[in-house]
C-alpha cells in the first residue's frame, strides 16, 4: 500500500453571496515511501490548495474538502483537529514558498526549531537546542550556535529556507510537502536548496511531494509527475516518459515554453496563449480549450474523461501526436 | 507575475475583477454592506430632520411658555402634557421642540468643525506635501506642537481662550485640533505620491507642477481624507458636548444644540434624568451613524481589501 | 537608540517652550485677564492699576515671559486664583498628580485587560455574531460622551453595586506617604485604606476606560486579523503546535506591536477624559483641577497643568517608542 493515497480530492471555496469556486476538482495520486512526486501547473491550478488540504491547513469555514487522503492507512480528512495536530510536524512536514514571511519575525530561529521538537518528541528546551544545532548543521547553515539566537531578518534568503527545511524535517517525517520551495530564491541558491532537499530525502527515506510551476525542478527531482490544470490532473506519467513524450497539449505547451540554451540562435519561444483567467469550468467542456491549439468542437462541449494509456493518465480529446514540434510560433 | 501565489491571494483573491476603479469597486461593496446602509440611513434622517425641524417643531423652542409650571424650590419642571410630548425643560420651554430643533445646530457644529479642520489641514498638508523642503519642515513643526497636546485637552484650552464663548468659538475649538490630523494625513499621502510612477510620468511629460498637485496628487490623496472627515463629524459633536459640560460652550441657548442641552443639565442628572438622556441618545445615534459610515468607507476604500 | 532618545527630549523641550510662550501670551492678552479674575468685574480702576503694577503686568509681554521663566525655574508658577485660591500652582499639581496617575493606571489596565482578549476573540471569529456584536459595541463606546457615561455609572451603578461615587477615599484615618492612596495603605499596613481607595477608583476608572478600551479592542482585532493571515502562522500550524502556543508565541507576540503604540497614544485620551471623569466623581486629581480651572479661568493653574499634561503625554509616548524597539527584534538588532 502506498504511504499517501489521495483519492478524488475536491476543494470548493464558498463565500457568502458569491458563486462557489472549485479550486481542486477530483484529484487522485499516490506517493510511495521514499518516492518524489511532482504536482505541476500554473498559479491557480489548485496545486497549493491540494497540499494545504492534505495538511489540513485550509480554513475551516469557507473551504469544503471532499474525497479522501489516506496516510499510512488512516484518512486524514476524518481526523479530529487534535489528532491532525499530532500528525503535522511529526509525520507530515511542510516547506513553504517564501522563507521570510514563513518564519516568525519576532521569535529567534532557535525557538522556531526547538518548539516542534518540544511538541512532538517531548524534549526539554536544552536538549532540543542541542538537537536544533545539529539540524542547522545538517541543512548546511554555518555557525549554527550563533544562528540559533538570531532572528529571521538577520539571515539570508537561502539560509532562511534551509532553516525552514530543518524545521520541517526536525521530527523525521515520513512525508514532506514542499510548496514552491525555491521560487522566492535567487537562481544560484535554488540549485543548492534543491540538491539539499534531494540529499536529505534520500538519507532519511522521506517521501516528497514537490509542488512547482518550474519543470526544471521536476526534471531534477521527481519520479512521477502530475500536471494540473483548473483543479484537475490533466496528465500523469513517470518523469522520463512525460518529458520525452508529452501528450496533453498543456504539458506540451509548458515544455515548449522553457527557453533552451541549446536552441539555435534566433529561435522564437513558444508561450501558451492566454492566462488562467481565461479558464472555463470543467462542467461541460475542457477547461483548457480556450487556450488550446489542438481544441476541437468536442472540447468545448464535452468534459474529457481520464484515460489510462499504459501507465500514463491523460485527460484530453485530442492529444498531441508524439514527435510534434511546438504547435505555433508566437513572437515574444 | 510569478506563477506561484501566496495563500492570501489564493484564498482571498480567487475572483479578482481586473480593471475596476477603486471608487467604483468601493461603491459596489458599500451598497451591499448593511452596516454602511444603517449608518447612511441614520445620517440621512438626521440631515432631513435638521433642515425641516423649524417647520416640524410643534412649539417655539426658545419661548418659556410653561414657565409657570417650573417650581425652582421643589425642583419641579413641566411634565408631559397635550401639545408638549416630553414636557418642558428647566426654563419651561417645550423639550420635544428643543430636541427637534437641536438637530440643526448639532449638524452646524459638526459640519462647521469638519469644514474648518479640513480646509486648514488641506492647506497645510498640501503645502508641506507638494513643496517639501523648508515649507514642509515649518508646517510639520507646527503640526508636531499641536499634536504634542492631547487633542481634547487642546480643544478645551482653545475654547477657554475666548472671553465670550459662542457657537462659533465652540466650532473653532473642536475644528482647530483636527487641522494637524488632516495635515499629516494629506502630507503623508502626497509625499508617497511624489515619488510614485504616475507623478514621475506626468513630470517627465512636462506637466506643470500646479497641475500635477491639483490634478494628480490631491485627488489620489482624498480617500483617507474623506474617511477622516466622516469620523470628525462624529467627534466634533461629542466634543462640543464636553465643552458645554465644562462651561466652555455656547451660553446662548435660545437655539439649542444637543451637546449644549446635555452639558447644561449636569446639575439635575439625578432628579430629571430624561433631560440628559434624550440629547445623549440623539448624540450617540448620530455619532454612531457617522462612525459606521466612516469605518465602512475606510474598509471599502482600502486597496488592501479590494476584491 | 540613545541619539534618538536625546533628539526626542530636545524636541520636547522645544515644544514645551513654544507651548508655554503661547499659553503665556494668551493668558496675558486676554480681555480682563488675571486682574479681573482676581478682583472681579466690579473692581475700582485704582485697585486694578495697583494690582497690575504689583503683578508686573504693565511691562512688555516678553519681559513678563522671561520673568515668568525665571520664576518657573525656581518652581514658582504663580498662585491659584480659582481652584484652591491662594495655594501655589505647583503645590496643587504635586498634590493632585498621584490621584490622576492612579486613576489613569487603573483605567488603562481595565482597557487592556478587556480590550486585548476581546479583540483577539473577535478576530478569531471574524464575521461571526460575537465579532459583529463587539465591533458595534466598541463603536457605541466611542459615540457615548464620556461624562454622560460617568453620570450613568455614578447615579445608577453606584447605588446598584453599593460603590462610592464621590472623591478618592472616605474620611477615614489614613496615613499619607506617597500620595497614591492605594499604595499608602500597603506601605503602612492599613489595608482598609487601600481597599477603600480601590472602591472609589472602580467607577471612575471604568468611565475613563471606555474610549481607550474601544480603541485597544479595535487595534487588537485588526492586528490579529493581519497576523492570522501571515505565512508564519500557517508554518506554525504545519508544525502541529498546540493552539495556546500558536496564540501566544506566534499570533499575539506579533499582534501586540501595534497595540503597544496605541496604548501610548491613549494617554492623551486618558488625560482629556480625566478632566471630565474627575469632575463628575469629584475626584481630586489634576483633571478636576483643570475642569475647575477652565470654569473659573484660573490661569496660573491652567498654564502649569496643561504644560505638565503635555510633558507627560510626550514622555509616555517616547517611553512607548523605546519599549517598542525593545520588543521588536527587527528594530533592536538593526
Amino acid at each position: 500500500m502506498a504511504l499517501l493515497e489521495v483519492r478524488d480530492l475536491s476543494v470548493v471555496f464558498q463565500r457568502k453571496g458569491e458563486a462557489p469556486f472549485h479550486a481542486v476538482d477530483g484529484v487522485s495520486f499516490d506517493v510511495e515511501p521514499g518516492q518524489t512526486v511532482g504536482l505541476v501547473g500554473e498559479s491557480g491550478c489548485g496545486k497549493s490548495v491540494t497540499s494545504l488540504a492534505i495538511m489540513g491547513l485550509l480554513p475551516k469555514r469557507g473551504a469544503k474538502v471532499t474525497g479522501s487522503v489516506t496516510y499510512d492507512g488512516t484518512d486524514l480528512l476524518k481526523l479530529s483537529d487534535k489528532q491532525m495536530r499530532d500528525k503535522r510536524g511529526s509525520e507530515l512536514g511542510m516547506v513553504f514558498q517564501d522563507p521570510l514571511s514563513s518564519l516568525n519575525p519576532v521569535v529567534p530561529i532557535g525557538l522556531q526549531v526547538t518548539e516542534v521538537l518540544e511538541r512532538h518528541r517531548g524534549l526539554a528546551r536544552k536538549e532540543a537546542m542541542i538537537e536544533a544545532k545539529d539540524l542547522l548543521d545538517k541543512v548546511g547553515i554555518p555557525d549554527p550556535n550563533r544562528r540559533l539566537k538570531e532572528y529571521p531578518h538577520q539571515l539570508s534568503g537561502g539560509m532562511r529556507q534551509r532553516a525552514l527545511i530543518a524545521i520541517a524535517l526536525a521530527c523525521r517525517p515520513k512525508l514532506l510537502i514542499a510548496d514552491e520551495p525555491t521560487t522566492a530564491l535567487d537562481v544560484t541558491i535554488q540549485a543548492q536548496i534543491l540538491s539539499l532537499m534531494k540529499e536529505l530525502v534520500q538519507d532519511l527515506g522521506t517521501a516528497l511531494v514537490m509542488i512547482t510551476h518550474d519543470l526544471g525542478v521536476v526534471a531534477g527531482l521527481c519520479d512521477e509527475v502530475n500536471v494540473l490544470y483548473g483543479g484537475k490532473v490533466v496528465e500523469k506519467a513517470m518523469r522520463h516518459r512525460l518529458f520525452a513524450e508529452p501528450r496533453h497539449p498543456y504539458t506540451h505547451g509548458l515544455l515548449a515554453s522553457i527557453p533552451r540554451l541549446d536552441a539555435p540562435r534566433g529561435e522564437k519561444l513558444t508561450p501558451i496563449k492566454g492566462s488562467v483567467a481565461d479558464n472555463i469550468p470543467w462542467t461541460s467542456a475542457c477547461a483548457f480549450a480556450p487556450r488550446c491549439p489542438n481544441a476541437l468542437d468536442v472540447c468545448r462541449s464535452v468534459t474529457p474523461a481520464e484515460e489510462d494509456q499504459l501507465g500514463r493518465l491523460l485527460r484530453c480529446h485530442n492529444p498531441v501526436v508524439p514527435g510534434t514540434p511546438a504547435a505555433e510560433e508566437v513572437p515574444v | 507575475m510569478a506563477l506561484g501565489v501566496s495563500k492570501k491571494e489564493k484564498i482571498d483573491g480567487l475572483a479578482e475583477t481586473a480593471g475596476v476603479s477603486l471608487a467604483a469597486s468601493a461603491w459596489k461593496r458599500l451598497k451591499r454592506s448593511p452596516v454602511f446602509l444603517i449608518g447612511a440611513t441614520i445620517i440621512g434622517i438626521f440631515v432631513v430632520l435638521s433642515i425641516l425641524s423649524p417647520w416640524l417643531a410643534p412649539q417655539d423652542p426658545s419661548v418659556p411658555m410653561l414657565i409657570d409650571q417650573v417650581v425652582k424650590a421643589r425642583n419641579e419642571i413641566p411634565p408631559p402634557q397635550p401639545g408638549h410630548l416630553l414636557g418642558g425643560d428647566l426654563q419651561g420651554r417645550d423639550f420635544f421642540s428643543r430636541l427637534l430643533v437641536g438637530s440643526q445646530q448639532t449638524l452646524i457644529v459638526g459640519v462647521g468643525a469638519t469644514i474648518i479642520g479640513l480646509t486648514g489641514g488641506l492647506i497645510l498638508g498640501t503645502l508641506a506635501g507638494a513643496l517639501g523642503g523648508w515649507v514642509d519642515s515649518v508646517v510639520m513643526r507646527i503640526v508636531d506642537v499641536m499634536l504634542s497636546l492631547p487633542s481634547l485637552l487642546l480643544a478645551f484650552s482653545i475654547a477657554a481662550m475666548f472671553a465670550r464663548p459662542s457657537q462659533f468659538t465652540v466650532i473653532l475649538a473642536v475644528s482647530i485640533v483636527q487641522i494637524p490630523v488632516f495635515a499629516r494625513l494629506l502630507r503623508g499621502s502626497m509625499l508617497a505620491q511624489r515619488h510614485s510612477d504616475h507623478v514621475l510620468a506626468a513630470t517627465a511629460l512636462g506637466v506643470k507642477k500646479g497641475a500635477i498637485v491639483f490634478r494628480h496628487m490631491l485627488p489620489n490623496s482624498l480617500s483617507p481624507v474623506i474617511v477622516q472627515s466622516t469620523l470628525v463629524l462624529a467627534t466634533a459633536i461629542i466634543e462640543a458636548a464636553a465643552l458645554s459640560f465644562l462651561g466652555l460652550g455656547n451660553p446662548d441657548d435660545r437655539l439649542p444644540e444637543w451637546g449644549q442641552m446635555l452639558g447644561d443639565v449636569q446639575n439635575v442628572f439625578d432628579t430629571h434624568p430624561h433631560l440628559a438622556a434624550w440629547p445623549a441618545i440623539c448624540i450617540i445615534i448620530v455619532a454612531l451613524g457617522f462612525t459606521l459610515m466612516g469605518e465602512t468607507l475606510r474598509e471599502a476604500l482600502d486597496p488592501k481589501n479590494r476584491r | 537608540m540613545l541619539r534618538y532618545t536625546i533628539r526626542r527630549l530636545v524636541q520636547l523641550v522645544g515644544v514645551v517652550l513654544v507651548l508655554s510662550m503661547l499659553l503665556f501670551a494668551w493668558l496675558r492678552l486676554l480681555p480682563g485677564g488675571p486682574v479681573s479674575a482676581l478682583l472681579g468685574e466690579r473692581a475700582t480702576p485704582e485697585s486694578r492699576e495697583a494690582l497690575t503694577k504689583q503683578l508686573g503686568l504693565d511691562q512688555p509681554i516678553f519681559v513678563q515671559y522671561f520673568k515668568f521663566l525665571g520664576r518657573a525655574a525656581t518652581g514658582d508658577f504663580g498662585v491659584s486664583t480659582g481652584v484652591q485660591p491662594g495655594d501655589s500652582a505647583l503645590e496643587i499639581f504635586l498634590q493632585r498628580f498621584p490621584a490622576t496617575i492612579e486613576l489613569s493606571f487603573f483605567a488603562i489596565l481595565i482597557a487592556i485587560a478587556v480590550g486585548v482578549p476581546l479583540g483577539y476573540l473577535a478576530a478569531k471569529r471574524r464575521g461571526g455574531w460575537f465579532d459583529n456584536l463587539s465591533v458595534i459595541g466598541s463603536l457605541i463606546g466611542v459615540a457615548v460622551p464620556v461624562f454622560f457615561l460617568a453620570y450613568l455609572l455614578k447615579d445608577v451603578a453606584s447605588s446598584a453595586l453599593g460603590l462610592p461615587s464621590q472623591g478618592r477615599q472616605d474620611a477615614i484615618d489614613a496615613t499619607r506617604v506617597t500620595g497614591f492612596f492605594t499604595l499608602d495603605g500597603l506601605i503602612t499596613g492599613e489595608i482598609d485604606a487601600t481597599l477603600n481607595a480601590l472602591e472609589h477608583l472602580i467607577l471612575p476608572a471604568i468611565a475613563l476606560a471606555t474610549i481607550p478600551f474601544a480603541v485597544i479592542f479595535r487595534i487588537t482585532r485588526a492586528a490579529v486579523l493581519d497576523v492570522l493571515d501571515e505565512d508564519f502562522v500557517r508554518t506554525a500550524e504545519s508544525k502541529g503546535l498546540t493552539a495556546p502556543v500558536i496564540r501566544r508565541r506566534h499570533v499575539l507576540r506579533n499582534a501586540m506591536l501595534p497595540v503597544v503604540t496605541t496604548i501610548g497614544l491613549q494617554t492623551g485620551a486618558l488625560l482629556s477624559g480625566a478632566v471630565l471623569t474627575e469632575k463628575v466623581f469629584s475626584f481630586a486629581g489634576v483633571g478636576q483641577a483643570l475642569a475647575i480651572g477652565f470654569e473659573r479661568r484660573d490661569y496660573p493653574v491652567l498654564l502649569l497643568l496643561i504644560i505638565m499634561a503635555t510633558i507627560v503625554y510626550v514622555v509616555v509616548n517616547l517611553l512607548v517608542d523605546l519599549s517598542y524597539a525593545l520588543i521588536d527584534p527587527r528594530i533592536r538588532t538593526r
